[in-house]
Parts: C-alpha cells; structure tokens; sequence
C-alpha cells in the first residue's frame, strides 16, 4: 500500500483503489448476493410479494436435491467437464513445451499467431462451423471417406461426443498459455542436467518439467474445467438429444419457467459444488492455490 | 575408474560461424585438465561436444577409445556440472543426489545410502532431508559435485562452476576439487576463463581463443613458455614491445623498437626479419634510474600501487603505452614517486619476442 502511494502518489493511488473496488463490488459481488437472495426465497406470484408466503426458505435448493435427472446431469456435466480437461491437457502438454523449450522464440512468436486466429471469430461462429463440420453429411465425413479412411460416415454428434469436441477445440489454450508460462520459467539446464545423468525423456518430464509446470497445469486444468462446466453455447449449439448439460437447465428456469429464483438456486449449486469438485481435486493432486497465483 | 578423452580435428560451425576451429588433443585418463579462454573462444562448446549436447560438424570425440558419435548425453559415460549447477529445485538434497541412481533403477533405501556416502565425501553429512534452497552457494556446489559423482562418471566435466561464488569459497572449493579429483582418480575437464583457477588446479592446461587452441601444456609451461603474444598477455600480466627482429646473437633475437635495441629470447617460429612483440613479466622487469641505452624502456611513473607483499609500479612510454613492475616490498626497496622517470630493464632470458595469437590455418 505505502509502495503504491509512493509510486503512484496518493491521487492515482485513490483512484486505482477505488475502480477496483467498484469493479468488485458492482459488478461482481453485489449482482451475486443479489441472486443469493434470490434464490432463498420463493417462486410465487407478483401480488402475494410481501405477503405471508413471501419468506425465506430452502425449497429452491431441495428442488435439485430431489429430482434425480438435475442430480444426474449435474453429475454427468462434471464428469464430461472432466474429460474435456484430461483431453485437454493431454493435448496442451505437449503443445506448450512444444513452444517453450523446442522452438526458438521467433518460431514461437508464429505458431503463436497461429494458435491465436481462430479466437478471432466468435464461439457462436466457430461452434456453428462445428456443427456444419461434425454433420453426418459434413466435410469431416467427406474428408475421411475421400482418403479411403472410412466406409461408411461416422455420426460424430451422438451423446456427449459433440459437445466435447466442441468444448475441448474451445477451451484448449486456456490450457496452452498457463502450461506455455510455467514450462518457459524453467532452466533449460534442469532438462540438460537431468538427461546428463540419464534420464530418458518420460523421466525428465516425471520428474523435471510436470512437477515445475504444476501450477501452470493446476490453473490450466481450472480454467478450462470451469469454463467448460458453465459453458451454455457449446453444448446448446452441439449436444444431441441425449445430451444435457446443467447450464441448459439453469437457462430453462430462468427464460422458460421465468422462475429466477430456483434459476439462482441451480446457478449457485453450480459454483459452490464446482468449487468444492476443484478444491478437492486441488488437494488430492496436491497443488495450492498460491502456487497457482504465482 | 577413469578414461582418457580424445578429440581428433574437431570442427563446429554454428551456421556460417565457426566456434571451434580444427581442435586436436588428448586429455588423458585421470588427468585435471582446463581449457581456458576468454568467454566466446569456444571451450563451453567442446565441454558440450564431449557431454553429447553438441555434435561436432567434422572430427571425432572419443571416450576410452569408443567414438561417441550418435550417442545421447543420457548414454555417455561423462557427468556434467553446470555453471549454475542446475540443481532441481523442487526436489531434497538427496533425491538430487540420487537422481542418476533413479534412473538407474536403484532400490530407494540403496539410492538413500549412497546419497549419504556421497554427501560424506563432500562433507556434507545430515543435510540429505533439506531442500535445495536452504543451502548456501558453496553447499550447493557440493551437492552438484556428489550428484554427479553419484552416476560414477569415467569423464567429470565442469562449466565454470565455481565463477557464482565469493573469493573466499572459491579458493576453498578449488583445493576442495583437485582433492575430490585425486581421490576419486576421474578424469575432470575444467572450463574457465579465470587463469588463476586453471594454473592453480590443473595437470594440463589449453589455451583457446576464438575456436582455436592456442597452446596445451603444463601450468609451469604456459605461464613461462608462452607459445604466442595471446597466450602471454592472456595468462598473467605482461609488459608488450612491438618491434621487429634484426639479427641474432649468442641464439637471442636482436630487437629493434622506437625505444631502442633490446636482446631477448626468440620465441616459436621467429625469425630474423619477423615483426613480433617482445613480452616482459612485470616481476621479471625491474626499474633503473637509467632511462636510455639497450633493453630499457624509459617511462614515467603515473601510479604505485601498493598490493601487500608487493608494489605495482604502473608507467608510460614514450608511445604512451602502459607498462607494470612489479616489487617486491622489501624494506630497502626505493619505491619511485608517480610523474619520476625511470627506465624499465631485465635480463634477456626473462624476455621473449612472439608472435601474435595463432591465426586461424
């Protein structure tokens, strides 16, 4: 704080200070505490607001607890938000110790690029060219039976299959730069002197790189974890009939059933039990959140 | 324990540079050996030629008579200590140590005993359990020294490793070294550009600048028989001459410079007509009250220096050329006052007239 003022000087310091918590507060923690109240209290007619039956109650949340389907998807949306990290990592990993340590930085500048392009045009666009590409009848199909690959075309879209795709294509930087940032911070010379004394390279990686790269993994895997379970897009625009996911149920009580209140109940379920999903995960695999600060 | 390091007409080109220029010796089993150079002369690329992270462009490396040619650095008999040591930091002292011997798929208690054993050897003993972090510079280094000892390398090859530490420690550490090297019996390759280090710790020393080995020899030999002008003015001070070579007498070289005749040793591949520079080691000059006639400079005194158990009298000539003598600082020495003129003289089998650095062929 005294460095602040010293920097800055107390005017700029103050003004600093103050948009920040401007931003925290109007825009993040009140608009929440505002569905939070909502969310305890009950769904009932304009003209009985304020009335006796206008209390607080649990009702909204029982409501999850008790319908087996919302239970069912929720469980299945964090198990397939799940896989999409996994998919995620196993194809990032590589990717940014690729651009850290392989290629030299000029390259890297490139594939940068490269991998930054298509974020120019807008999920709904690129999903939607998912969803053309991914079609019985698309380009994919077209593209594998041309090279004699397949016989018969392959209906990528069924269950989950879509959306993961979709999600994973969407969310895999997420997973790049964090990788990309911890792997770059580490001393070439670890991976030199690890395989001086012998180490083949899984052993370097084991031993040397993944657990210098941890933090960088542990906010990779976060990001794209909550990204994916509170995605909405994706799976509306490439989930089948078999396949829902539990923002698609929040949407229905807020825009179809215009019941916020148990809308703000699910939504609230959502960002409690994914953060208790990801501390547990963070504890079980032994990552802190201060080293993810780092 | 130990094998012998062969490098036969080795070449590396990075692109259209060439870092090490037609490099051809022997390092022998169970030798100290140095290469040292000023930083850029190619001595850190032959140390990662012969660990394998670098392959040459032409010639050949071997180790023990195998031609390591297409081998990994994981599978060379050879253990690399870097500059900055390159210690993991995430893991103990003794798993750092160990780490060769995990590799190696050595049972954990197996891999603990050694790593005390070996921490033993570079006394170090109860820090196994500690993290790397909790170690000072001169314990690190020891940790570095016994986790490639730990692989039992026939080859020990050292990148400056000492060049992080204080004056102290560093001279503690370079017996601490030579020790470890005699009592261990491996072959150690040492990098440095600090003469002293490579003078003080060695069996052999090379000579390097810009790719090229400019002489091998002992540290005796490179300190008193320089091969050429950049040996000379590299290692140890020395006071420089230019002139050329006008005849011969009683087998010296007969100098002429703009400050007169000298007579001096003449030194490889001189001759009679060779424009060369005469070289004078500053505790081999003395100062006369003199300041005309044969082998003597004249000079003005600009500053003393006194350093200890000697006194740096640094002069002009007439050119304006810097010159040093050193004094002894004995009681009755006459220590001359800055702006004095003196002459510089010495005895004609303490000067030798050299050629320039070995150009490249």
């Amino acid at each position: 704080m005294t460095a602040l003022v010293q920097r800055y000087g107390g005017a700029l310091t103050g003004i600093i200070i103050a948009l920040t918590a401007f931003w925290l507060l109007a825009m993040v923690i009140l608009p929440n505490l505002i569905l939070l109240e909502f969310s305890f209290r009950p769904y009932i007619p304009v003209d009985q607001m304020g009335g006796p039956n206008d209390h607080y109650t649990l009702a909204n949340y029982a409501t999850f607890f008790t319908s087996p389907i919302h239970l069912q998807i929720f469980g299945l949306t964090v198990f397939y938000s799940s896989v999409v990290t996994l998919i995620c990592l196993v194809l990032a990993y590589p990717l940014a110790y690729f651009l850290a340590k392989v290629s030299t930085p000029r390259n890297a500048g490139t594939w940068f690029l490269l991998l930054l392009i298509p974020l120019w045009v807008s999920e709904v666009l690129r999903s939607f060219a998912w969803s053309i590409i991914l079609a019985y009848q698309g380009p994919l199909n077209a593209a594998l039976h041309g090279l004699g690959l397949i016989d018969k075309g392959i209906r990528w879209r069924t269950g989950f299959n879509g959306v993961l795709i979709g999600l994973v294509y969407t969310y895999v930087l997420f997973m790049v730069f964090p990788i990309y940032n911890a792997i770059q911070s580490l001393d070439t010379n670890q991976i030199e002197a690890a395989q001086d004394l012998g180490a083949p390279l899984w052993r370097i990686h084991w031993r040397v790189v993944i657990p210098h790269a941890k933090p960088g993994i542990g906010s990779g895997c976060i990001m794209v974890f909550m990204l994916s379970a509170g995605s909405i897009l994706v799976p509306s625009i490439l989930g089948s009939t078999t396949s829902r996911w539990f923002t698609e149920i929040i949407q229905q009580w807020f825009f179809e059933s215009v019941d916020w209140n148990t809308g703000s109940a699910y939504a609230f379920l959502l960002l409690v039990l994914c953060t208790v999903f990801v501390s547990l995960m963070m504890r079980m695999l032994n990552v802190r959140l201060v080293d993810i600060a780092r | 324990m130990s094998e012998d390091v062969q490098l036969s007409h080795v070449c590396v080109d990075f692109g259209a540079f060439r870092a090490v220029d037609d490099v051809d010796l022997t390092i022998r089993a169970g030798e100290f050996f140095s290469f040292l150079g000023p930083s850029g002369c190619g001595k850190t690329t032959i140390l990662r030629m012969i660990s394998g992270f670098i392959e040459p462009t032409s010639g050949e490396i071997k180790i023990g008579g195998q031609n390591m040619r297409g081998i990994g650095p994981n599978k060379r008999p050879t253990a690399l200590i870097f500059q900055n040591l390159a210690l993991f930091p995430l893991m103990t002292v003794w798993e750092n140590i160990a780490f060769g011997l995990e590799v190696r798929g050595v049972s954990k208690d197996k891999r603990k005993a050694r790593a005390e054993e070996l921490l033993r050897v570079v006394d170090l003993v109860g820090s196994g359990d500690k993290r790397i972090s909790q170690l000072s510079g001169g314990q690190k280094q020891r940790v570095a020294i016994a986790r490639a000892l730990a692989v039992e390398p026939k080859v020990m090859l050292l990148d400056e490793p000492l060049s992080a530490l204080d004056l102290k420690l560093r001279q503690h550490m370079r017996s601490e070294l030579r020790a470890i090297q005699k009592r261990t019996d491996v072959t150690f390759v040492y990098i440095t550009h600090d003469q002293g280090e490579a003078l003080a710790m060695s069996d052999r020393v090379a000579v390097m600048s810009a790719g090229v080995l400019q002489q091998v020899g002992t540290p005796a030999d490179i300190y008193n028989q320089p091969a050429n002008g950049f040996v000379a003015s590299f290692v140890g001070e020395n006071n420089r001459v230019p002139g050329k070579v006008v005849g011969l007498e009683n087998g010296m070289a007969r100098f002429h410079t703009p400050a007169g005749l000298f007579l001096a040793r003449l030194g490889p591949g001189i001759q009679v007509g060779s424009t060369a520079k005469l070289y004078v080691r500053p505790e081999n000059a003395r100062l006369t009250d003199a300041v005309e006639g044969d082998n003597n400079v004249p000079l003005r005194i600009s500053e003393v220096a006194f350093e200890g158990s000697f006194i740096n009298i640094h002069g002009h000539d007439a050119g304006g050329h810097a010159h040093i003598v050193q004094m002894r600082n004995d009681r009755d020495a006459s220590v001359p006052a800055v702006g004095d003129q003196r002459g510089l003289t010495f005895s004609p089998e303490h000067a030798v007239v050299l050629a320039d650095a070995g150009a490249r062929p």
